[in-house]
């Protein structure tokens, strides 16, 4: 029999967990999709219908190269949004394409019985245990959970290490290192050990620095690639850059009645996959005093562009800036730079003048901050 | 008081339902005219840049009416049940007005459908029945009969159907939302327009909605939508009695997007059209492109004749 080489969609850095739930769980071989290149986004739009949303066309994308690189069983997840329709249609348009592999979409079983479930599961391969499943997956949830910690700390001290690339080098070797951890003891030793190695790298941060938090739609905020690296780019001006929205707080931890009731003031019922989680966090934001938010969303996306007009109202009510990021397919920097710049010099300008400080679209229209919408970077 | 409804997005779907309630009741109530001009202008200076034209519309509609009346009535879908779900626009309508006119002072009136809450549809018009002063039993009378009108409309539009399948011309599938094609600006002048080609335009959400959704699946298994459920099982129901499919979707429709690439790579039999519409003036472009398409139609019945 041929062997089972399964694959499974980039989303940041979290192919390891999903390497390690598959190669020591599932017992089968697992390929990560070749890291994402302009390649990557340029087969998986050639393919796409043309107003989807972008992550729907990295996805394809990744199939399309992970075939390349030998996987013959794909796995694609289920969602709240237009994410519960990609596996159906990026299964049609594999086969189109004359490829013949397995596909498993997840989205069949979502609302589904467990026994439903474990059918699809066993699709995956017909000869895997549940105990074995059942012993690395509390390993699996605890490193995502890792990996969340790990990154959050980056975020806030990256853009102010002394020695630039030093928090890369020991992230790279950190999550390499995962990659053959299969219990929760081995996953606690790493985990402190590099912990020990981050918070051992010299930073040298002002007393108070910009803080930005950056909320948004589910796979831009967490994809690099697909946002241009912006939290490299504010880092690199040195902004401490908070995010919330992550695998292990969206999906293990979320506090479904806390954002409600945070929300109150503002929305009435959920709108929709993240919307909630945005509105939430932008108001911590808010609340918090930060500098500035950063909306940040691939083009088309129902939810988050819904979310527009509350933020448009937080902005108002708290006095505090938002910028209005849209991914498409573009691949030039240069019209996202040129924002980005701007928002910096403003909130910049602001934080030294300082709380007196009003954003003239308190008063007038001409820095209503749809303005900032507006002039998205599309192709 | 008098209630504004907006003719737009759900006014389309629960327009008897919703006149026939509040007459019954007896609530005055406007609804806003026609889509004209001057309401896609509003309805685009008050949408976000990237939502999708009928939603633009729709706001368009919310702010014609927001100094002529009392209420406007902007209800929330969550779901439809088992026959699906909706897109989350339906989720975020509610918000979206209430807070793209907040500094208005815009004054809603609402009734939220979500069967996670179990908050069924006669639940839900009853609270809003009873926020508009009128007794339980009174309100669920007015319910039960535009329910009753709901479906009287709909066994004459689905009789009318059957009677133009029935015509000897070229008959083609409109596959669109009610909201889209039934819109006097957006959806209309195509359908005028395949009038004017001799052709009979079939709408193909008119159509026995369970049995519809039923038959879907056979077309795709994991849709989670229930309007483009229906509007797919249509494409069953109908497709041996029609010459060709027209898709038409509203520009940036997210469930469009990935549905209509679906029924493109999977209806190989009959001709398909993808039209996308944008609320751009001009219809130029759309009928050269309704031409060309019915006249392939022609030319494979064996019907084409060069013209001039």
């Amino acid at each position: 029999m041929e062997t089972i080489r399964v694959s499974f969609p980039h989303l940041g850095s979290y192919h390891t967990p999903m390497k390690v739930l598959f190669t020591f769980g599932f017992d089968v071989e697992y390929i990560a999709p070749p890291p994402i290149t302009e390649r990557t986004l340029s087969l998986g739009s050639r393919y796409s219908p043309e107003f989807v949303c972008a992550p729907f066309k990295y996805n394809l994308g990744n199939f399309i190269e992970t075939i390349e690189a030998g996987a013959n069983t794909l796995v694609q997840t289920g969602g709240t949004c237009r994410l519960r329709y990609y596996g159906e249609l990026h299964e049609q348009i594999l086969r189109d394409l004359g490829y013949k592999v397995k596909f498993i979409n997840m989205a069949k079983v979502q609302d589904a019985r467990p026994t439903t479930l474990y059918r699809e599961l066993k699709e995956i391969n017909p000869e895997m245990s549940l105990k074995r499943i059942a012993e690395i997956l509390p390993v699996v949830v605890k490193m995502i959970e890792y990996i969340d910690k790990v990154e959050d700390y980056i975020r806030k001290n990256v853009g102010f290490e002394t020695i630039p690339g030093s928090f890369d080098k020991v992230h790279a070797s950190f999550l390499s290192e995962l990659r053959s951890v299969h219990s929760r003891k081995e996953l606690n030793r790493v985990y402190r050990k590099y912990m020990r190695l981050f918070k051992k790298i010299e930073v040298q941060k002002p007393a108070n620095p910009l803080k930005v938090g950056i909320v948004g739609e589910y796979y831009t905020v967490m994809e690099p690639f697909s946002n241009h690296n912006l939290e490299r780019e504010l880092a690199r001006k040195g902004i401490v850059v908070d995010r919330w929205l992550n695998v292990s707080s969206t999906l293990f931890h979320y506090p479904k009645k806390k954002i409600e009731e945070n929300t109150r003031d503002y929305v009435k019922y959920p709108m929709g996959a993240t919307a909630m989680v945005t509105i939430d966090r932008a108001l911590e934001c808010a609340k918090k005093g930060f500098d500035g938010i950063i909306h940040v969303k691939s083009f088309g996306c129902t939810p988050e562009t819904d979310v527009i007009p509350v933020l448009q109202n937080i902005s108002k009510d708290y006095n505090i800036p938002v910028l209005y990021l849209t991914f498409d397919t573009q691949n030039s920097d240069v019209g996202f730079i040129t924002r980005l710049e701007a928002f910096y010099d403003m909130i910049k300008m602001r934080k030294e003048m300082g709380q007196n400080f009003k954003h003239p679209s308190a008063h007038s229209n001409r820095f209503y901050p749809n303005h900032w919408g507006e002039c998205s970077p599309s192709s | 008081m008098i209630i504004g409804i907006p003719r737009g997005l759900l006014y389309y779907r629960y327009k008897h339902l919703w006149l026939n309630f509040f007459e019954e009741l007896g609530i005055d109530y406007i609804v806003s005219p026609e889509t004209n001009k001057e309401i896609v202008t509003s309805g685009m200076a008050y949408a976000v840049d990237e939502a999708c034209i009928t939603s633009k519309i729709y706001l368009g509609h919310v702010e014609w009416l927001l100094d002529k009346c009392d209420y406007i009535l902007v209800p929330r879908i969550s779901d439809c049940g088992s026959a699906g779900k909706v897109c989350t626009k339906f989720q975020a309508i509610y918000d979206l007005a209430a807070n793209t006119f907040r500094d208005r002072n815009i004054k809603l009136l609402y009734y939220n459908v979500d069967s996670s809450v179990a908050d069924s549809e006669m639940a839900a018009f009853l609270k809003m029945g009873r926020f508009l002063g009128r007794k339980k039993s009174r309100c669920l009378y007015a319910y039960f009969k535009g329910k009753q009108a709901q479906k009287n409309a709909q066994f004459l539009e689905l009789n009318e159907q059957q009677h133009l399948l029935k015509e000897n011309k070229i008959k083609i599938l409109i596959i669109a939302h009610r909201y889209t094609i039934f819109d006097k600006y957006l959806g209309e002048p195509i359908l005028k327009h395949l009038h004017k080609l001799d052709t009979v335009p079939i709408i193909g959400d008119i159509a026995p909605k369970k049995e519809a959704i039923a038959k879907s699946v056979e077309i795709s298994e994991t849709l989670p939508w229930a309007f483009n459920r229906e509007l797919v099982g249509s494409i069953i129901l109908y497709r041996d009695r029609v010459d060709g499919i027209i898709l038409v979707s509203a520009f940036p429709c997210g469930p469009d997007s990935l549905v209509n690439e679906i029924i493109i790579r999977k209806i190989k039999d009959k001709p398909v059209l993808n039209l996308v519409i944008d609320g751009q003036e001009g219809m130029a472009g759309i009928e050269t492109r309704l031409e060309s398409f019915v006249d392939i139609i022609r030319f494979k019945k064996g019907e084409f004749t060069w013209k001039q």
